[in-house]
């Protein structure tokens, strides 16, 4: 029995070892001894911080092409998209190339996987990277058959000239061919002539994840492996005042207890064991608890009150509110989990002097300084290989659980460390999408056009991702000589944190927008999918309809007469006219809804539009049809973008309809299914669809992200149009819809 | 030592009777499909076949399962020879993440074989206790339906005589 056990994790050991990439490719540019510094050129996407070309794309001498990208698939299909790029610049099959992904040791640096975020940066840097390295094998080439470049072509893996003469990529890469300084110029195709970019592709990941191939980070079972659990603190901030181990090192299979000042595990034989060891150590630990929470019926007045950071990021016009109609709202949402349907995992080794991860994090190279960081160590020292694990909508466990695996394994060297976190430690301690409000007003003229408007937001940081210093990492806040978490910071403009899609994307000759930047965090928080954009574009969107239905105009001509942007105004009309949005009244009890933003006001553009009905009797929403357009710019995978947008509206509409963490004064209460409900199938949409409007030779634009926003304010001016209800405060639960309605 | 009859084949193992299949599946058996999700029955992602009924496998101890025959994902086909749930979710390109969807395929398993070509309302009743955060139901409907499909084909398929 143990023969079959043991081949797929030590298959996927040497799977993620012995890199074949030489380091020097991945140096940035600044750190080469070149001679004089000179202004370079700015190179497209990623390339940019990592231009050796053999960074990105690898010809082997056996003719396996690979493409190396620093960021990670999270279930995205980003490893596909990619593919397609290389694929299609260097006219091969792409089932002929190889991926890899987000390793320090073998990929680029490209920071996070977040911010939709991949297509433009990673998704640039191998399209042209390729299309340059197709102009270098074209170029050897013609040298070798004696003919000018003009006279030859790629084609499926081979240069071919006019003359029927033909070589093989592989035998055109000698030595260090590629590793070439990437030019701002690339030789890209004409978008005409695409036959891969822009035609739907089955995913390289689904056969694998459909069979039972060992897929994740949760699957890997090398030699040797112990099972980890951790005990954490009953609530934020309590301290481990004594713990009897003496009995819990006499339990069947165990190995290990860590105690670290208050950070407390236990590594042993097999899962089931560490779990048991886990709840008898949970039992007879005593601590301190220190941290009170605040009230959550009042949490946004009481957010309110902190100390904020005040910026003003739009300020045009007079901000005066003079016009014929003058409306105001606020509008607020609540925290969200992250929800991850399997637990935050990964995996450690402590080895001589080094210490390998195998984590799904989103950034496997901030990830590794914060690391070396708490363990005292030099970055080149942690080697951390993206895994893939559960679905992660941002910033979840993963670097937690890696933070956790590390401190095991270094007491235990030598052994692989598997942790994996429970439901109610993933449920309790990942940290949050924050907690926002925002006010409102806006005043139309006579022909209902918006002339003035106002908006401020509050919100908590939208991220303490790791990066830096290791008090980001959970663990280490409870280490004896403890990390504290760095001072929280907003996100710039123009991507902005939690003032992100704060800017009314539409026309608008007086207006002024404030960011309330609060640093006190009450509840642990981070980046959650679309990160401000979901409360600013929920409260944009719904009052934009509040404004028409104000000034009498359909809400979809309403957005129509203050949008500039042609794309814009394409995407709002595909989404009307797919779904077959009509003016007039509906029956009591339905509605329909629309909703439009651009992500970020900088990224990918959708519409969307809902139908949906309410039980009057018990306030339950049913959603019917949902039709969706968007535009990404160039699509590359366009059954990737509708199922990136299939999953936002699905997402968003769990969102928006039924989530909140919840908490008493001492610690959070919303720790598994039962107390975090989310959508199940007899609730979801009748039906969804979505039209990407594709944009070729236009930038790739992301996806991910866009449809968070107008899904939620889609839903919500949908039950306005069914019972004449507004609702403001998310989620739009049946207890508030009731109250709305008067039932 | 418990015995578990495994996709057809006996295995003896050496564990607590106690300890909830899911551990046992993966670690002891190298079964990697079914997932960890919540460890309480809430999520699905455990999901395998026990006897024909879908169980998760997170909260169900050996100690029940001797001498019932458990199923799992994969017991329905390979990375080359697919069966027909696995065809159906690879063609639908039912899967984001993909973690929750062994547990789905079990679940619509065990649906269609009782019920060869279930409604749409029943198949979102069949699947409710299946939870996915991607928001891939849409799709995992559709592979459902085309699942149903795929397997009333394959039955009327004339076969090779066995002997």
């Amino acid at each position: 029995m143990n023969a079959p056990l043991t081949s797929p994790s030590r298959r996927m050991f040497l799977a993620t070892g012995g890199a074949v990439v030489v380091t020097f490719a991945l140096r940035p540019l600044s750190s080469l001894a070149q001679g004089t510094p000179q202004a370079q050129p700015k190179l497209p996407g990623s390339l940019d911080k990592a231009p050796y070309l053999d960074a990105w794309i690898g010809i082997g001498g056996d003719g396996a092409v690979t493409v190396f990208a620093g960021k990670a698939e999270l279930g995205q299909g980003i490893k596909t998209a990619l593919i397609q790029c290389a694929a299609e610049e260097l006219d091969i099959d792409p089932k002929a190339i190889t991926i890899v992904t987000a390793d320090t040791e073998r990929t680029a640096n490209e920071g996070y996987t977040a911010g939709s975020h991949s297509m433009q940066d990673s998704g640039t840097a191998v399209l042209h990277a390729a299309a340059q390295v197709r102009g270098i094998l074209i170029g050897l080439a013609a040298t070798r058959l004696n003919l000018p470049p003009d006279q030859l072509q790629a084609k499926t893996g081979a240069v071919v000239a006019n003359d029927g003469r033909s070589v093989v990529y592989k035998d055109l890469v000698t030595g260090e061919a590629l590793h070439q300084i990437a030019t701002a110029q690339s030789p890209l195709k004409n978008v005409k002539s695409f036959k891969i970019i822009g035609t739907p592709m089955h995913r390289v990941d689904i056969p694998g994840k459909v069979t039972g191939a060992p897929m994740y980070v949760q699957d890997m079972r090398p030699e040797g492996m112990l099972h980890a659990r951790v005990v954490r603190p009953p609530n934020y901030g309590a301290e481990l005042v004594a713990v009897d181990i003496a009995a819990v090192e006499k339990l069947p299979g165990v190995i290990k207890i860590v105690r670290d000042g208050s950070f407390l595990a236990v590594a042993a034989q097999g899962e089931f064991q560490a779990i048991e060891a886990m709840n008898v150590l949970a039992s007879v630990a005593q601590w301190r608890k220190i941290a009170a929470l605040p009230e959550q019926s009042t949490i946004h007045q009481f957010l309110g009150r902190l100390p904020s950071q005040d910026e003003v990021i739009a300020n045009k016009g007079a901000p005066s509110l003079q016009g014929a109609h003058l409306l105001r709202a606020t509008y607020t949402r609540p925290y969200l989990s992250h929800g991850s349907i399997g637990p935050s995992c990964a995996l450690a080794l402590w080895k001589g002097d080094k210490l390998t991860v195998w984590t799904h994090s989103q950034g496997v190279y901030p990830l590794r300084n914060t690391l070396a960081n708490m363990l005292h160590l030099k970055p080149e020292q942690v080697h951390c290989i993206h895994t893939e694990g559960s679905g992660c909508y941002g910033h979840n466990a993963a670097d937690d659980a890696a933070a956790d695996a590390a401190l095991i394994a270094r007491a235990v060297p030598g052994r692989p460390i598997r942790v994996q976190w429970m439901r109610e430690q993933e449920h309790g301690w990942e940290p949050f999408g924050p907690a926002m409000a925002s006010n409102v007003s806006g005043a139309i003229d006579d022909q209902g056009r918006i002339v003035a408007w106002t908006y401020d937001v509050w919100s908590n940081t939208h991220s303490t991702r790791p990066g830096g210093p290791a008090g980001n990492l959970l663990a280490a806040q409870y280490l004896a000589q403890p990390f504290q978490p760095p001072p929280p910071s907003e996100i710039p403009m123009p991507e902005g944190g939690g003032d992100r899609n704060a800017i009314p994307i539409y026309t608008i000759p007086n207006e002024r927008v404030v960011d309330h930047f609060i640093p006190q965090m009450p509840l642990r928080v981070s980046a959650l999918r679309a990160l401000g954009a979901y409360l600013n574009v929920f409260a944009i969107e719904s009052f934009m309809d509040e404004l028409a239905a104000a000034a009498k105009i359909d809400p979809v001509e309403f957005r129509l007469k203050h949008l500039d942007d042609p794309r814009a105004r394409d995407v709002v009309t595909k989404a009307a006219q797919e779904f077959g949005w009509t003016k007039g009244k509906r029956p009591r009890g339905e509605g329909h809804g629309f909703a439009f933003a651009r992500y970020k006001n900088l990224a990918a553009y959708c519409a969307v539009a809902v139908e949906a009905s309410v039980e009057r009797e018990s306030g339950a929403v049913r959603l019917g049809r949902v039709v969706a357009a968007v535009d990404s710019g160039q699509a590359v995978n366009p059954d990737g973008i509708r199922n990136q947008i299939e999953g936002a509206i699905v997402q968003s509409a769990s969102w928006t309809l039924y989530e909140e963490v919840t908490f008493d004064r001492s610690e959070i209460t919303s720790l598994d299914w039962s107390r975090y409900p989310i959508m199940r199938f007899p609730q979801v949409p009748e039906s969804v669809a979505v039209h990407v409007i594709d944009r070729p030779g236009e930038k790739f634009l992301g996806t991910g992200e866009a449809g968070q926003g107008p899904t939620a304010a889609a839903i919500a001016n949908a039950i306005a149009d069914a019972t004449g209800a507004r609702l403001r405060d998310l989620p739009l639960s049946t207890q508030r819809i009731k109250q709305a309605i008067g039932v | 030592m418990t015995v578990l009859n495994v996709n057809g084949k006996q295995h003896e193992v050496d564990a607590d009777p106690r300890t909830p299949l899911l551990y046992v599946l993966r670690n002891d058996l190298a079964l990697n499909a079914a997932k960890f999700g919540c460890g309480l029955g809430q999520c699905g992602a455990c999901t395998v076949l026990v006897d024909h009924n879908p169980v998760f496998s997170c909260v169900t101890p050996i100690a029940a399962l001797e001498g019932r025959y458990i199923r799992t994902v994969e017991d329905l086909g390979t990375i080359d020879k697919p069966g027909p749930i696995q065809r159906a979710f690879i063609e639908e390109q039912a899967a984001q993440c993909g973690y929750c969807i062994p547990g789905m395929m079990m679940r619509a398993q065990a649906l269609l074989e009782k019920n060869a070509a279930p409604s749409d309302a029943q198949i979102r009743e069949a699947m409710a206790p299946n939870l996915c955060r991607c928001g891939t139901q849409m799709r995992i409907l559709r592979a459902v339906q085309r699942a149903a499909k795929l397997m009333t084909v394959e039955l009327n398929e004339p076969r090779e005589m066995k002997g």
